[in-house]
């Protein structure tokens, strides 16, 4: 049955309805995560959270409470579905991508269960438009077992420094290498690249680290290709905690705070690269 | 054939050339025709440029301070000339500070249309630049190709929302469609729809107004016309997307008519430029 005659009285068959004054709350931390077209979508009375994976190795998070949103109404514990990120993206920047001051994009996302499209209501300035967008059944997401009782290293650092070493990674380095410890030099970036190694510290009583629990001293390296994504949640969030545990699994949580100050999370788990170097 | 003209206002010149940055991205080459009272810019909807068609006609004598004009002959006092706008934008940007800017038709290696701007410098001493655009000489046995497009016989004609939010839309339609519906009826409401495998988007604008055109075939057709009814054409979505990137001023009239699955006509106007657009819908 094409999309566009479906009947109206569907609105009375939702399982999940979610409802925002500015659409941008949603659409700039789903921005932070979209490097792959699919994302698996899941919904509880907590809120919202979409999940997005490269082969096997990275899984990137993002969370937006129900708080965040102006209805949230879910008639299931869990309500789960798969659409394509960067359709769903283009649907809710369908007016612009940027901002206009005292214009903002409603949005009212609705989902009827599986087997239905996921529809948006998006309104500006008394125009709407109306997107349906299909699903698919979810995958499950991989669960890397990364748990707190078993993280080695960790810090929060202000991301503002970091977004500058970031921004200045050597890209012809295959791998980024993450040095944690309880000594010097307590936290490093390190890459391997054309024009040689480069090293960014941190060290331990710096200003921008407002967290330092190393209890041993930790070198992994992770595929930057991998992790290049990570930059644009870093680029939004103020804050960062990057954690590893004991087989080198990398756990980096952004602090983000959107465009009304409200606070959401988005993490990034990594598996460490498996070819390590001889020396 | 002769022709020159001059430009002294400061106004005029930069409004002059901002038509001309239009033009050149909505077309990569057109036919100028001269003519004593209006210059225009024209594409005949052939299937070199997709089938698009595009008339627009400026007063000469709201921009040229003088204009003399000889044709190819005293019964067709007219010439015809294949430009690249590009190039004329390009020689018109240089010039936006001119004194006084020149445009006369002249013979170098092949025919070129010659821009002299005398610019201002801080000594008395003007400094000059020229510009040489090459262009082609239509001859007159293929000038019927390049006449004034009729008014289709259309099925709704309704004024446009504002172009900003269409051409904001329409970006992000073209990510997820090459095609697009574009639907109207007399009640003011305009529609814009894409629709593939993965998704379906439809824009409804509203209150938008109808033109009250005057009391000819077109509307006779229309006044019978239930007012709910959309008359819609689906066109191919990139040629709706360079109309839209091409408009750099709002123009004080901007409205569609839809000919039901033929063609969509555009017009806009100015005070002293009129630009029409016209694109052919696709199966």
């Amino acid at each position: 049955m094409p999309l566009s005659t479906q009947s109206q009285t569907e609105g009375d068959n939702y399982v999940l309805v979610a409802s925002l004054d500015n659409v941008r709350n949603l659409s700039n931390i789903l921005k932070a995560i979209t490097f792959k077209d699919h994302a698996i979508f899941n919904a509880t009375p907590n809120g919202l959270k979409v999940t997005v994976e490269d082969s096997k190795c990275l899984q990137a998070n993002a969370f937006i409470q129900a708080e965040i949103f102006q209805e949230f109404t879910i008639k299931e514990d869990s309500v789960g579905f798969q659409v394509n990120l960067t359709v769903l993206l283009d649907c809710l920047t369908i007016f612009g991508g940027s901002t206009v001051p005292g214009v903002a994009t409603a949005l009212r996302m609705c989902y009827n269960g599986y087997g239905y499209p996921l529809t948006l209501f998006l309104e500006e300035g008394g125009v709407v438009t109306v997107c349906k967008i299909n699903t698919q059944e979810p995958e499950e997401p991989i669960d890397f077992e990364f748990c707190s009782t078993d993280v080695t290293n960790k810090v929060i650092l202000q991301s503002e420094s970091l977004k500058e070493a970031f921004s200045e990674l050597d890209m012809t380095s295959e791998v980024l290498q993450i040095t944690m410890s309880p000594s010097q030099p307590y936290f490093r970036l390190s890459t391997f690249g054309n024009s040689g190694n480069a090293h960014y510290d941190y060290p331990k009583d710096s200003d921008i680290m407002e967290l330092f629990q190393c209890t041993k001293t930790q070198t992994n390296r992770y595929k930057m290709s991998l992790l290049k994504p990570s930059t644009k949640a870093l680029a939004l969030s103020c804050k960062v905690s990057v954690r590893t545990d004991s087989r080198g699994f990398l756990s980096l949580q952004y602090l983000v705070r959107n465009d009304d100050g409200q606070i959401c999370f988005v993490e990034y788990y990594c598996c460490p690269d498996e070819e390590v170097e001889e020396e | 054939m002769k022709f020159r003209a001059k430009i002294i206002d400061v106004g005029c010149l930069n409004h002059f050339t901002r038509v001309v940055n239009t033009i050149s991205k909505l077309t990569k080459t057109c036919i100028l025709r001269l003519t004593p009272n209006n210059l225009y810019f024209v594409l005949s909807g052939k299937v070199a440029s997709g089938g698009v068609g595009m008339w627009c006609e400026l007063s000469q004598a709201n921009f040229f301070d003088e204009y003399q004009l000889e044709g190819v002959a005293p019964d067709a006092n007219e010439i015809c000339l294949e430009v690249t706008p590009e190039n004329l934008s390009r020689a018109l940007r240089t010039s936006q500070n001119a004194k006084c800017v020149k445009i006369k038709l002249t013979k170098k290696h092949c025919p070129c249309l010659t821009l002299v701007a005398e610019l201002p410098t801080l000594s008395s001493v003007s400094r000059v630049v020229t510009h040489d655009i090459p262009v082609d000489v239509i001859p007159r046995r293929l000038w019927h190709d390049f006449k004034e497009p009729r008014m289709p016989d259309f099925d709704v004609s309704i004024y446009l929302p504002p172009l900003k939010t269409m051409k904001n839309v329409v970006d992000r339609m073209k990510n997820l469609s090459n095609f697009l519906v574009m639907e109207a009826n007399l009640n003011g409401e305009m529609n814009l729809k894409i629709e593939t495998d993965l998704v379906s988007v439809t824009t409804h604008f509203k209150d938008l107004g109808n033109p009250p055109w005057g009391d000819d075939g077109s509307q006779g057709r229309s006044r019978s016309r239930d007012p709910e009814v959309m008359a819609h054409t689906r066109v191919d979505i990139r040629k709706l997307q360079q109309f839209l990137m091409g408009q750099q001023v709002n123009p004080s009239k901007a409205m569609c008519n839809i000919v039901h699955k033929r063609i969509i006509h555009l017009i806009l106007l100015h005070e002293d430029v009129s630009l029409q657009y016209f694109i052919p819908a696709v199966a």
